[in-house]
């Protein structure tokens, strides 16, 4: 984390127009996506944006094509029509790793941890740029020196950051013992570990006990501190009223309202789409 | 010299690594005194014990060399490929028709062993190239079938007549042109390629042709042997066997470097799971392609080294069966661990492979027990109470006992002990020491 | 390999429907040439009608095995490698009894019980056909269904049940030495000699209404059978409760659960109706072919699941057109290719259709 606060001063005395009106504009952008699985619609035209350095909340009853956004945006799936673009790059249609390459990263609804690595392992995969996850330098005897070094630099941020969502104390456990809730908090930890702009976490608090909720929440408000922007899938209508300043609200793969907390529970098409009035 | 440096500075740097020698050591040292006992207390001469030992010892090294290969694909990045002995075969028929003698039948290129094995190895890497493209898009399951319907493909094509001999070129692009070259890959009767074992020669025999006059290491092997009573052919088998040993050692060395760094870490985590690990921004796809090609090029030198070892390479000895043999060892070892396929290798060659064997000739040697022609006329003298023909006919039968006994162990790992002998092992794939915490030694000491 | 398009209209999509339009492509450019061949005079009508016919006699016993291999592969979710062993069990277990039986008084007991392990008295000595022995063979037919189910089911019991919660990989392995095991428990017997146990095929001359010279008796029945037993497994998926169960687990095990279907039951059935076909199947490859060796079963599974994954994984129906595909890939090919060249064609249609089309040549279509 300290990383990312360090370097980001540095630049912003060279800012120039263009770019500081990038800044203003959301970091990431959907428009128009639409996603089909045979004759079904799962996302069907939804736009919205998400402004950097917030905290943004997507909701909606099940089925109402969040998950499918989610995979849509990360590159699991490929849309049919639209476009996603983030940090002003269009990323439509792009690999996972591409995506994630680009500072998007996201979180899964069920955590998808490697059960049968270590924590620490499982932090360890995470930093981009890692010199040793070419073969031949993992291989040739010379060339191993500098993955060594690197190793143990980022050795340091691993226990950092374990510290940092305190689950230091399972550091050496297998990823698969953990408790689902430490296993969500594991893969925050990684995702952070990528060096992100910004975080997708879907379902960050389902399985999650009160007290760890708490503190997962505190953690996402320190980490927005330091600049980092995120956006949430939760079903916890508590979390999304009270910590998110911008919800987007979606119905039948589509946009259904975006606005703060206030404008959203006085929607009347809101409390009829939760209430299952029609269809 | 640099080889073994890392080996030794490794060594010092994971315990745990001296403790697998030591391991692997004293299973073998076990195994051999257990032969030798059971071999002197029934009279066995130590020619043929020693030469026990060099045939226990050549199955226990090839089968490592392809469980580490295969561990490779399996066991670090979860690829599924039972197809080895198609890649096995790919590497030992290119070794094979480039060395062949060109006026042999079928005709070889009859370039240098040197260049025969690279160019098998890089023909086994490309074929995995070309399946692993598409490949390795698909459900394990399905990877599973696809290797295995390559690796019959490549036998087939091996065994069809049509291929028996070919001719390649004698024609022209623009002014160069290529020339008429005649190959072939012998169809069913396979084909005659100088013998990987010349290695042997070379290393025992001044001028490298056999019955020359021995070199230093010649004259002390021999010697030793003179003393123990055991031949010289076995004297130069056993040679042959150590080169092989040697390659395990560099297998070894190479996938646990891998093992133990940021690359291996990506393998792991394909296994575990790949999308979680896209996620993460890593490119799986080109990892699982350079692993595959890797693994391959790895097989195929194992086919070279064992296949090639033998006067002619040919299509039966490339059967699927091959592969599952090779799965046993790993899975008797723990696949996921690179000791653990060297221990499998060993136990699979020793006590399912040669054991058998051992027990034959040792009961063909003391007992009467001349095998009736069916195992009814067993039964029927075992009516008369006279065990000896069912006795008889079980040593006789001892080739489909061992078939048994190998699905047998098969199954009850896969019930009993899905993570092989050796049990569970904690290998943490870094390059260096994880659990070093930085705020108590104030992350000064870097052991380089 | 999508990716390079940015609005991501290049998906997998249209990628395999590119592959499947290259194979129909294909298979268009080869209809025609058949065509040729056969108008230029190439080719006599005569060899093609042949290889046709040995094409569907083929993927009759190919298809009675498959139904049961697709069917373990999706009720129980994995690939049976065991299966080709079925085949091999069912054929050795049937002609025995039919052995016993049918031999009385000609071949000794003991030369009958290990089907001429010794060597003994040949097939023909015996009258081993269905004109001269029909209720031995008919005996052996049924009882090559019954062994064969008794033995998936006590290997169920012992092995697979102990496996069914742990994915298919384990399974997979676990069945790679059941097949082994299996095998070479009944060459312990058999001994590993392949040899003739059928006598010859008896011919029915001049047939009415049949555009042929003379049928071979076996291959008749090895077609009526099987023809009957596939019709049954219709009429049974589709009209009985329990083939509608079967049918719901195939699609989706855990709704089924729910559901309340009783899994183990439908599992029961799973294993009766498929390896009593495979093991029928075995006992008619051996009347049709003659020879009975213990590599029969193992020998045919590539080509089984060849014919299970052209099909689409799952769906009986499918397996069963894409046995017929197999069967006429490898007797058509032999018009291109050579006769030791036939199974490549085969398992490389099998590959594409794994790799580009992976839920069968006929996903899409509405199946069982």
């Amino acid at each position: 984390m300290s990383d990312v606060e360090t370097e980001a001063p540095a630049d912003e005395q060279t800012t120039t127009e263009t770019e500081r009106r990038s800044t203003d504009a959301p970091i990431l952008e959907i428009r128009d996506l639409e996603k089909r699985f045979g004759g079904i619609v799962a996302v069907d035209g939804a736009s919205f944006g998400v402004e950097r350095g917030s905290i943004t909340g997507l909701i909606g009853p099940n089925g109402a094509g969040k998950s499918t956004t989610f995979n849509c945006i990360t590159g699991v799936h490929t849309p049919n029509a639209g476009s996603v673009v983030f940090d002003g790059e269009e990323i439509t249609g792009l690999e996972p790793h591409e995506v994630a390459n680009r500072g998007l990263v996201r979180t899964f609804q069920i955590a998808r941890e490697f059960p049968e690595m270590t924590v620490l392992e499982n932090m360890m995969l995470a930093p981009k740029g890692q010199l040793g996850e070419s073969l031949w330098r993992s291989v040739a005897p010379v060339a191993r020196g500098e993955v060594v070094e690197q190793e143990e630099r980022m050795r340091e941020r691993a226990w950092e950051t374990l510290e940092f969502f305190e689950i230091d104390h399972l550091a050496e456990e297998y990823a698969g013992n953990l408790s689902g809730g430490q296993r969500k908090l594991l893969e925050m930890a990684r995702a952070l570990l990528t060096d992100p702009e910004m975080l997708l976490l879907d379902e960050p608090m389902a399985g999650v006990n009160p007290s760890l909720e708490k503190k997962l929440l505190g953690h996402i408000h320190e980490l927005q501190a330091e600049g980092y922007t995120f956006l949430l899938v939760e079903h916890d209508m508590d979390v999304i009223m009270n910590h998110c300043e911008h919800i987007i609200v979606m119905h039948q793969g589509a946009v259904l309202a975006e606005g703060t907390a206030d404008d959203i529970t006085s929607n009347e098409e809101v409390i009829e789409a939760y209430l299952g009035g029609d269809v | 010299m640099t080889a073994r440096d890392d080996v030794s500075e490794a060594l010092s740097r994971q315990p745990q690594w001296i403790r697998d020698v030591l391991l692997v050591g004293g299973i073998v040292l076990a195994t051999y005194a257990l032969f030798a006992v059971v071999g002197l207390a029934f009279g066995v001469g130590v020619n043929s014990i020693v030469g026990t030992f060099q045939q226990i010892t050549f199955f226990a090294a090839v089968y490592a060399l392809t469980a580490l290969a295969l561990n490779l694909h399996w066991g670090y990045t979860g690829l599924f490929n039972i197809g080895v002995a198609g890649f096995m075969a790919v590497g030992a028929y290119t070794m094979a028709m480039l060395t062949a003698a060109p006026d042999g039948s079928p005709p070889g290129l009859g370039l240098p062993l040197i260049v025969g094995v690279v160019g098998g190895m890089i023909a086994a890497a490309a074929v995995g190239f070309v399946a692993a493209l598409p490949a390795l898009r698909v459900r394990a399951d399905y990877f599973a079938i696809v290797t295995l319907g390559l690796s019959e493909i490549i036998r087939r094509a091996m065994l069809s007549r049509s291929l028996r001999s070919f001719e390649l070129g004698g024609y022209s692009i623009g002014s160069i042109t290529v020339p008429t070259v005649e190959l072939g890959t012998g169809g069913g009767s396979g084909i005659r390629a100088p013998s990987t074992d010349v290695i042997a020669n070379y290393l025992l025999f001044a001028g490298g042709e056999r019955g020359g006059d021995p070199t230093i290491l010649g004259d002390v092997l021999f010697g030793l042997g003179g003393a123990l009573g055991v031949t010289r052919s076995i004297m130069i088998q056993g040679t042959y066997t150590l080169v092989l040993i040697g390659f395990v050692v560099a297998f070894y060395v190479l996938l646990t470097r891998i093992a133990y760094s940021p690359f291996g870490r990506v393998l792991k985590a394909i296994r575990e799971d790949e999308l979680a690990a896209r996620s993460l921004g890593k490119n799986t796809n080109r990892t699982k392609i350079k692993v595959f090609m890797l693994g391959c090029a790895l097989m195929g030198l194992a086919g070279i080294l064992w296949q090639g070892s033998r006067t002619l390479v040919s299509p039966n000895n490339f059967m699927p069966i091959v592969t599952f043999y090779i799965f046993v060892a790993l899975i008797v070892g723990g696949s996921g661990s690179n000791t653990g396929s060297i221990v499998g290798g060993f136990v699979f060659a020793a006590f399912l492979w040669e054991g058998p064997r051992f027990i034959r000739s040792i009961a063909r040697a003391n007992f009467d027990v001349r095998a009736p022609p069916t195992i009814y006329d067993a039964f029927a003298s075992l009516g008369s109470f006279d065990p000896m023909p069912l006795v008889g006919y079980l040593i006789g039968s001892l080739d489909e006992i061992r078939f048994i006994f190998i699905g047998v162990v098969l199954i009850v790992l896969m019930i009993w002990r899905p993570d092989g002998l050796l049990g569970h092992r904690k290998e943490i794939a870094a390059a260096t020491d994880l659990s070093r915490r930085p705020a108590v030694t104030d992350g000064g000491e870097t052991d380089e | 390999m999508s990716t390079v398009d940015v609005r991501g209209r290049v998906s997998d999509v249209t990628g395999q429907e590119l592959v499947g339009a290259f194979l129909l492509l294909g298979i268009v450019v080869l209809v025609f040439d058949l065509i040729r061949q056969v108008v230029v005079g190439e080719l006599s009508a005569g060899l093609l009608r042949s290889y046709l016919w040995s094409g569907i006699v083929d993927s009759l016993y190919i298809g009675l095995a498959a139904i049961g291999l697709s069917m373990t592969y999706s009720i129980l979710r994995f690939a049976n490698f065991s299966h080709g062993d079925l085949i091999t069990t069912g054929a050795f277990s049937g002609w025995t009894v039919a052995y016993v039986i049918g031999g009385a008084g000609v071949a000794e007991f003991s030369s009958r019980i290990l089907l001429r392990a010794d060597g003994g008295a040949p097939p023909g000595a015996l009258e081993m056909d269905v004109l001269a022995n029909p209720l031995a063979i008919v005996l052996g037919l049924i009882a090559s269904a019954v062994v064969t189910i008794a033995v998936a089911l006590a290997i169920d019991r012992l092995i697979y049940r102990r496996l069914r919660d742990e994915g298919g990989i384990p399974l997979l392995i676990a069945s790679v030495g059941v097949a082994l095991a299996l095998r070479y428990l009944i060459a312990l017997f058999y001994t590993t000699d392949s040899r003739g146990v059928v006598g010859s095929a008896p011919e029915w001359e001049d047939p009415p209404l049949l555009p042929v010279e003379a049928i071979d008796l076996h291959e008749a029945t090895l077609v009526f059978s099987a023809v009957a037993l596939m019709l049954g497994v219709h009429l049974l998926l589709q009209y009985t409760k329990l083939g509608k169960s079967m049918r719901a687990m195939s699609d989706n095990k855990d709704l089924a659960l729910i559901t309340g279907i009783p899994t183990e039951r439908v599992i029961f059935a799973t294993w009766v109706i498929g390896a009593g076909l495979a093991g029928v199947a075995g006992y008619l490859i051996v009347l049709d072919r003659g020879t009975i060796m213990i590599n029969l079963g193992w020998f045919l599974l590539l080509l089984i699941f060849a014919a299970v994954i052209l099909g689409g994984i799952g769906s009986i129906y499918g397996a069963l057109a894409g046995s017929l595909v197999i069967g006429i890939t490898i007797n058509l090919s032999l018009v291109w290719i050579p006769a030791d060249m036939n199974e490549i064609a085969a398992f490389a249609l099998m590959i594409l259709v794994l790799i580009f089309r992976p839920d069968g040549l006929f996903s899409g279509v509405e199946t069982a």
